[in-house]
């Protein structure tokens, strides 16, 4: 008797739903867990919660600019990026020279939207697992980045901004001071935030040696942006396939080296998106010296968006990693196919690969460092 | 660091010139059309070759050719230690859209290939888990195909305004 009731208790397994309303799953998303006590021997993730037909939308809309506005909606935090992949497409397939004001409007833009998107994933990490301070700390910065904002495009959060050959309107006079200004105040922050969050204690116990993924495994699962550079791959779109103008100027990739823990832990995918707020600053600061006072940014936009037949695959570095369009043109007033190939979707994929044998409180951890937006994982 | 047309080449000296098309629009990337059944064995070479070693798979997306009746899958790919990129495609006829799943050789075909059944109706064979993944499993229909009718209803809850 003794033995039976042994061995049924070591092995009844438990399944339950993590989500689809689950603060730390950052989104709609279901996780089905399959465990074993606290230790998790099967996650399944469950998704198509905020599927809003992006790709169907954009076959049927008949115009090619009318499309940029859904773009922004797929990854809501960093709606900039986002845009500048598909009009960076649309304007390759025009062969379209776009005005270098233009280009470095963007850069900076892009650049800012990726501090303020890091930070949005750094703090929300933080509070997942328990940091409350450091998420305010945060949010206070990329505050500054969306009034900066607001002031540009007229909007806080989805912009609208890019244009296929330029962009929607000038900036404003203050463009050039303001973005100065935040660069000037927000460096000091930068350690300020390594001090409180990224080098405390119970920080590092609840990210090191967790949730290690492999770079043989990294890449064979197409990984990309910070979770690729978390597990020590020195590869960034804008250096390894450089688009716009980020061949002009002069930074840094920042990677994972296991400094606190194993290579390609959950702290090492935190601690490249930190780094990369500097290199982010390095960017901007280059561009905003280099950037012409003078120009029309709306000089270069066609009156008709009609590519000829043909077909490409364009990639950027979104905050996330490799956003790709796969776009394909049948000579028509809208995309015969737009595929969106979004790094969230591919990051939250290799989920089960690297959180099987973790427990409860860690799969918030490994949620948490590979920073997902469902937006752009439903599409 | 290769083009298109030296990869083709390439691939057109182990496999023979008949195998593989090279096709292109007049604008954009060419790309090279492989027959279904060879699909497997051509995507492992491609993949474990020294001076090919096209080891990420960035993309993946299913396409409806109304005109020729016919469904494709489009792989992009690349190769992080040579930095090339080769586009390549398959196309099946609608009646029988049966592609073999190359989740074995690149991981990040799994969902990608789910995605693609969910909205086309393409069916990989030997894919682990053939499951719709953006749409309920009882959705009827292919979203992504271009004579798709949106079902009326969907248990019991209309889908028009």
């Amino acid at each position: 008797m003794t033995t039976d009731t042994e061995n049924t208790i070591g092995k009844r397994e438990m399944t339950i739903n993590m989500g689809p309303q689950h603060p730390s799953t950052h989104g709609v998303l279901r996780l089905e867990l399959v465990l074993d006590g606290e230790i998790i021997n099967k996650v399944t993730p469950f998704i198509g919660y905020l599927h809003r037909c992006f790709e169907k939308y954009a076959e049927e809309v008949k115009d090619y600019s009318k499309v940029i506005p859904y773009t922004d909606r797929m990854d809501y935090v960093s709606a900039i990026n986002q845009e500048h992949g598909y009009v960076l497409g649309i304007e390759r397939m025009l062969e379209i020279e776009v005005p270098d004001r233009v280009e470095h409007i963007r850069v900076i833009v892009a650049e800012l939207q990726r501090i303020a998107s890091h930070l949005l994933g750094i703090g929300a990490f933080g509070l997942d697992l328990g940091a409350f301070t450091p998420f305010l700390y945060c949010f206070t910065e990329r505050e500054k980045i969306l009034d900066i904002f607001e002031r540009t495009t007229g909007a806080r959060l989805l912009y609208n901004y890019m244009a296929v050959g330029g962009l929607m309107r000038d900036v404003h006079d203050d463009f050039k001071k303001d973005t100065t200004e935040f660069v000037k105040t927000f460096r000091p922050k930068i350690k300020e935030l390594n001090d409180l969050l990224s080098y405390n204690e119970i920080f590092i116990k609840r990210t090191a040696n967790i949730g290690v993924l492999p770079e043989k495994v990294a890449i064979n699962y197409a990984a990309s942006g910070p979770v690729l550079r978390g597990s020590g791959v020195k590869w960034d779109l804008r250096k390894n396939d450089p688009y716009s103008i980020y061949d002009r100027f002069d930074f840094d990739i920042p990677v994972g080296t296991g400094e606190v823990g194993t290579l390609g832990d959950c702290w090492d995918r935190y601690i490249v998106r930190v780094r990369e707020l500097e290199q982010s600053l390095r960017i901007i600061e280059q561009a905003v010296e280099a950037m012409p006072d003078e120009g029309d940014v709306m000089e270069a936009i066609p009156k008709r968006i009609r590519p000829k037949e043909g077909e490409l695959y364009v990639r950027t570095e979104s905050p996330r990693g490799e956003l790709g369009y796969y776009i394909i043109s049948d000579k028509s007033a809208n995309p015969f196919r737009i595929k969106a190939r979004t790094p969230s979707f591919v990051h939250l994929s290799m989920l089960p690969a690297i959180s099987t044998g973790a427990l409860i409180a860690d799969m918030v951890s490994i949620v948490g460092s590979i920073d997902i937006v469902l937006g752009e994982v439903d599409r | 660091m290769k083009n298109t047309e030296e990869l083709f080449e390439y691939l057109a000296t182990h496999f023979g010139e008949d195998l593989f098309t090279i096709e292109g629009g007049d604008i954009g990337e060419k790309w090279i059309t492989i027959p279904a059944e060879r699909l497997k064995e051509v995507a492992k070479f491609l993949r474990d070759d020294d001076s090919l070693l096209l080891d990420m798979l960035m993309c993946l997306s299913g396409v409806h050719y109304p005109d020729d009746n016919e469904l494709g899958v489009t792989y992009h790919t690349h190769s992080t230690e040579n930095s090339h990129k080769l586009t390549f495609k398959v196309r099946v006829s609608v009646d029988n859209p049966v592609v073999p799943s190359l989740e074995s050789i690149w991981k990040t075909a799994d969902w990608h290939e789910r995605e693609a059944y969910d909205m086309f109706g393409i069916i990989f064979e030997g894919h682990p888990n053939h499951t719709r993944i953006l749409c309920p499993d009882d959705w009827e229909g292919y979203p992504l195909r271009k004579d798709y009718v949106p079902q009326e209803f969907y248990q019991g809850i209309t889908t028009r305004e």
